[in-house]
């Protein structure tokens, strides 16, 4: 089930998040300044701003992959602050699926392979039910004839369809996606897009989506507009019937 | 259920297959390793094997005597007075060893004991014609001393045999007495005399020894020598030729006797075989040192080529530990197989040893074998080495932080 809440109702809270590299140094410098953000179960939320502005590290802290500096972050209704990173990583595995930039697949391991690899992580083996399911989540993605191709033999939107297809396998509650569409072509960005909706449309899985695309930003159901590390604008978008 | 290691070992063969040249090198230097370890280990070992061998082949690894005759005071000291001596020490008469027939099952009954010889020698005169030579008359029963010291392998004419009136003959010592297998010699001890049929020559190593050697059954010399049912030692032969030193000390804790190891009478040797053991371990140290060193570079190359793949692990919820024994496998895994092959050019290198290194009699100069137990113990101590040399790296892969390996 991938529609996990608590009783706030909220996936994430994040409460005046603060985060500074190089802390107690002269060049320490603040880039997120008190962000609030609440995440709801099923939620298609485009994080937009320009370079600089802070997303990547806001999603990399809702990602349990960086630590804030300060605030308070709340997943599932656990606040994560002072949990041991073998418990983030927990948290992180059973939770949080990822689509990065550059697709970041592990080279030396075909396309099933890297949708299972979730799952090897886990358990340390891969039954034949996961990897029938893996194999279902490639052909929803359109991959059905690449799956025992290597990363190297994809192109670059293939390549981010099985990054989607990996974050998606231990349907998980929330993907955070970084500029899934960063480096493809038009083309291959409304290709990977449109898996995107389909899969949050079919599997009611919420969406976390960096983009510098506009167009994509505007095809989400809420903007998040982050500028020089402040929530500049949060709003609804309203789409006009299918 | 999780599958201990699963994660792992699959991700660690895939990351050694994709890295496929860093991983042959780094296997062929773990190889070189093991086989420059394995092979000196063997080679020393046949090369001390065949030296003990020779240096003892006609000598007990043990031998019990009768304790040495001491000079005892004509008077006790009485408390508070002085006394001033000068002892002459006593010149050593041929004894015997005193029960030795009771003390001889009790020895064989040890389980590190091969076997146990009585003896009789002493000095005695060869003569045949005009020629007359002074000899060790050694007496024995032929099936026990040949199990000691494997008289029968050293026949160089004639078969060893020991009944009454035979006598087994150095090989110098019939040319000097110009004897052959069937003749007739006689040995003269003080006022017995004692003819005997000569039935085999020896060669027993050593031509000084072959120039002196006379055996003979253990009656004829008790005869010839005076010690009617006696005998001056027995010899004693143990499973483990390092053994003895040991041994003969535990059997000097038990038993009223003079008992000393081939060790205590061959000091030069051992020090010289001790040496030999020690340059041994020092290369293997260095050589060692050397293999750690070699898996350590390639794996700290390999996890900075590797920093984007473990931030994706990390990212998809593997844990630091799971990191960690990712590349600890993988220094296994490379310390395994690179044990094996150099296991097998050892078996190359040994082979081509035995076939090309001759001595001038046409013969492998002495036969070197790798034991079982050293190829295992090599290969282990590889192994562990992989995975000693694969913790600075891992520990480096395990500390990484993922947000900065994706990054890059």
């Amino acid at each position: 089930m991938t529609s996990q809440s608590t009783d706030s109702g909220a996936l994430i809270e994040l409460t005046d998040v603060r985060k500074s590299y190089n802390v107690g140094q002269p060049n320490e410098a603040e880039v997120l300044h008190g962000v609030s953000l609440r995440v709801d179960p099923g939620e298609f939320i485009a994080l937009i701003g320009p370079s600089g502005s802070g997303k990547s590290t806001l999603l990399n802290i809702i990602g349990l992959l960086e630590p804030m500096t300060s605030g308070s972050y709340r997943l599932l209704g656990e606040a994560v602050q002072g949990l041991s990173d073998a418990a983030l990583t927990l948290r992180r595995r059973s939770t949080l699926g990822f689509v990065f930039q550059f697709h970041h697949l592990l080279p030396a391991f075909t396309a099933l392979e890297n949708v299972t690899m979730p799952a090897l992580l886990r358990e340390g083996r891969v039954s034949a039910r996961q990897r029938e399911h893996a194999r279902e989540l490639l052909a929803a993605v359109g991959l059905a004839s690449a799956m025992d191709k290597r990363p190297a033999e994809l192109s670059g939107g293939m390549q981010q369809r099985v990054a989607i297809a990996r974050a998606l396998v231990q349907e998980p509650p929330l993907v955070l996606a970084d500029e899934p569409t960063g480096n493809l072509d038009t083309a291959s960005s409304d290709e990977v897009f449109v898996q995107l909706r389909r899969m949050h449309a079919e599997r009611g899985i919420s969406f976390v989506v960096v983009t510098h695309d506009p167009r994509l930003a505007a095809r989400c159901d809420r903007l998040v507009e982050l500028i020089d590390g402040r929530i500049a604008r949060d709003e609804g978008i309203a789409h006009p019937p299918a | 259920m999780s599958s201990w290691l699963g994660f792992e070992l699959r991700v660690a063969l895939r990351f050694l297959r994709e890295g496929r040249m860093q991983t042959l090198l780094i296997i062929v230097g773990v190889a070189a390793g093991v086989a420059v370890i394995a092979y000196i280990s063997a080679l020393i070992s046949g090369l001390q094997s065949s030296t003990l061998t020779k240096t003892l082949g006609a000598q007990a690894h043990i031998t019990v005597r009768a304790p040495d005759d001491v000079v005892t005071p004509a008077a006790l000291v009485t408390p508070g007075s002085t006394t001033l001596t000068e002892t002459q020490p006593r010149a050593q008469r041929l004894r015997s060893v005193a029960n030795w027939q009771a003390l001889l099952p009790l020895l064989e009954a040890l389980p590190a004991i091969a076997g146990v010889s009585p003896m009789v020698a002493g000095a005695g005169l060869a003569l045949r014609g005009e020629a007359t030579q002074a000899i060790a008359l050694t007496g024995v029963e032929l099936d026990r001393y040949d199990r000691v010291v494997g008289l029968r392998s050293k026949v160089v004419s004639g078969t060893a045999r020991l009944s009454p009136g035979e006598a087994i003959v150095g090989r110098e010592l019939a040319s000097d007495l110009g004897v052959r297998v069937g003749d007739r010699l006689t040995v003269q001890t003080g006022s017995v005399t004692e003819a005997l049929r000569v039935t085999a020559l020896v060669d027993l190593g050593v031509k000084d020894l072959n120039r002196r050697t006379v055996i003979v059954p253990l009656r004829s010399a008790q005869s010839l020598l005076a010690l009617p049912g006696g005998a001056t030692s027995l010899d004693v032969t143990v499973n483990d030729v390092w053994s003895a030193q040991t041994l003969a000390q535990d059997l000097r804790r038990q038993f009223p006797y003079k008992i000393e190891s081939w060790q205590d009478s061959n000091a030069q040797l051992v020090s010289a075989l001790n040496a030999q053991s020690v340059s041994t371990a020092l290369i293997r140290g260095v050589v060692l040192v050397v293999v750690v060193l070699g898996i350590a570079s390639v794996l700290v190359v390999s996890v900075v080529q590797k920093r984007r793949e473990i931030g994706i692990l990390r990212a998809m919820g593997a844990t630091r530990g799971q990191i960690l024994r990712l590349f600890l496998v993988q220094g296994a895994v490379v310390g395994a197989l690179g044990s094996v092959l150099g296991i097998l050019l050892t078996i190359g290198m040994i082979a081509l040893f035995m076939v090309f290194v001759r001595g001038s009699d046409g013969l492998p100069l002495f036969v070197i074998r790798l034991q079982w137990s050293t190829a295992w113990q090599v290969a282990l101590i590889a192994t562990g080495c992989g995975v000693l040399a694969a913790i600075a790296p891992a520990r480096r892969a395990a500390a990484m932080d993922p947000a900065q390996a994706i990054r890059i």
